[in-house]
């Protein structure tokens, strides 16, 4: 085969990779009716996703609000207006760094344990055998994981983002001798509830439902074997990092 | 032989009845017209060499893969056409027992028994609980009932798939490959518990094996599968008596006859290197 038509072959795939998805999407979504029984697997997997990944948000949270604290003092610190930084660690936080981190960090600890989770069931036969149970392992076991995501990462948002101020708050006032009042007073002046911080909420809500959506789908349709559960662990964290960028772009340009 | 036998099993009062099912997988024909009736209340067991499509069957007749034509009827209906929440309706009917157990991981054994039981029925715990000690009594892991799949041989894991397919005391069991990994006492137990349920339950059941002396100690009539169609079709002792060539080969276990041993390949001589020269 020619490396032109071999090249036509990998857009092909991945067109179809993209058209399957969004069958998927379809038969989640007729499956969230009945998934709506399975409550309790819902909340299971809001506590799997969500609390369990609690870890790495609080500490990448804490690490970058204190990394904005440094250089956005420093930055600021040239125009004479270090009083600014609490508004503008704030506003990057709820309405960029927060949703898109915490996102990237969910497809990496949250997403590729849900693809391997499910590639394992469907290698071990359990996907078949709920079948055979007359058990639609989509309302069973895609859907509740699918509503977690949707309901965990704006959560973890939330958290990321007040560990984030708390750890800019650390490095300006306490280490940098930013005035605390200053800090405080110009970010509360400046921060608006509906535009910047639910403007976050929303996409990190989307996020979820797109790095959950690509995470259930590689593991429902890996191959069986070993090396098939790699793969789609591999492109759970690939497809979910670009989708994630390109739809935070689209996001921003239309919630602006 | 096979259509005489067809239409005279049709008469008595089939549970699973396949007519002119063609199927091809990537590009291999796995079934080329076949007929199989299966009578209600009875122990039918396929056989056939590897590879011929035995799962494949089951697959068919419980929904889980189409045909590429004829029809599986299971109870009077059409699994080929059902929509899907009929389809589940009849397979709640249906107890399948995977080739490699298929326990949910997740959940320990007692979980995995009662799971069928929990998402389709609103019982008592008590009751739930007894359900599940006397179908774990009957494979003989009661005492096993807390234990987690990844802490179970495979034998046992098998046992514990059995208790969860019976669990619901459905009217078609189907058990593929059911006596692999089970040392001779379980077998044993494992033969009589299939023979139990057939006459107290009244139950029919389909199993695919290998084991022709494990089959004929169970089964009331054997299905002979290979290149595509039922070739021989009686009792276990008729059949092994082998009087065709299918018969003769597949119960004599000899490497010639039409069934051939070895894979499509080419020369062996000129694989090896030696002989015709390149």
């Amino acid at each position: 085969m020619s490396a032109a038509s071999r090249r036509l072959g990998y857009v092909a795939d991945a067109l179809a990779q993209v058209g399957d998805g969004g069958l998927f999407f379809l038969a989640i979504l007729r499956a969230l009716p009945a998934s709506l029984r399975y409550l309790g697997e819902t909340v299971r997997q809001i506590w799997f996703v969500g609390a369990m990944s609690l870890t790495i948000i609080v500490t990448c949270g804490l690490f970058v609000g204190m990394v904005l604290g440094l250089q956005l003092y420093h930055t600021l610190s040239i125009f004479g207006g270090t009083g600014a930084l609490g508004t503008v660690v704030a506003l990057s936080l709820y309405r960029e760094l927060g949703p898109v981190v915490t996102a990237l960090l969910f497809a990496g600890r949250a997403g590729t344990s849900i693809t391997a989770e499910i590639g394992l069931m469907r290698a071990t036969d359990q996907l078949a055998a709920m079948e055979m149970m007359a058990v639609d392992p989509m309302a069973y076991v895609v859907s509740p994981r699918f509503l977690a995501g949707i309901v965990a990462m704006p959560l973890l948002a939330c958290v990321f983002n007040a560990l984030g101020i708390a750890g800019a708050h650390v490095v300006g006032v306490t280490w940098l001798g930013l005035d605390n009042g200053t800090f405080w007073s110009n970010m509360t002046a400046n921060v608006e509830l509906w535009d910047d911080v639910l403007n976050g909420v929303w996409k990190s809500a989307a996020f979820g439902a797109v790095v959950t959506l690509i995470a259930t789908f590689q593991g429902y349709t890996t191959p069986p074997t070993s090396e098939g559960v790699a793969y789609a662990t591999t492109r759970t964290v690939v497809a979910s990092s670009i989708l994630t960028l390109a739809l935070d772009f689209i996001l921003t340009a239309f919630l602006m | 032989m096979n259509s005489a036998s067809a239409q005279s099993a049709a008469t008595v009062d089939a549970l699973v009845r396949i007519r002119g099912l063609k199927t091809v997988l990537g590009g291999k024909t796995i079934f080329d017209g076949v007929d199989l009736d299966i009578p209600r209340g009875s122990v039918t067991a396929v056989m056939g060499p590897s590879g011929t499509g035995k799962t494949t069957l089951l697959r068919h007749i419980t929904g889980q893969l189409k045909p590429d034509a004829g029809e599986v009827l299971v109870d009077g209906h059409d699994v080929v056409r059902l929509p899907r929440a009929e389809l589940f309706d009849l397979r709640e009917r249906i107890g399948y027992l995977f080739q490699n157990s298929a326990l949910l991981t997740d959940f320990t054994v007692f979980e995995n028994v009662a799971f069928p039981l929990r998402q389709h029925l609103r019982l008592p715990e008590a009751l739930v609980r007894n359900i599940v000690l006397t179908k774990l009594q009957a494979v003989g892991l009661r005492g096993a009932a807390e234990l987690v799949p990844s802490e179970l041989s495979g034998g046992m894991a098998r046992r514990v798939a059995l208790a969860r397919a019976i669990v619901r005391d459905p009217m078609l069991l189907i058990y593929d490959e059911p006596f692999v990994g089970l040392d001779p006492i379980a077998l044993n137990q494992v033969l009589k518990l299939i023979r139990t349920l057939n006459h107290t339950l009244g139950l029919t059941s389909i199993l695919v094996a290998h084991e022709l002396s494990a089959v004929s100690r169970v089964a009331d009539q054997v299905h002979l599968i290979a290149a595509g169609k039922i070739v021989a079709h009686g009792t276990p002792q008729a059949l092994s008596r082998g009087e065709t060539d299918w018969t003769r080969q597949f119960f004599g276990g000899e490497a010639d006859g039409p069934v051939p041993f070895h894979y499509p390949a080419r020369d062996y001589a000129a694989d090896l290197g030696f002989g015709a020269a390149p």
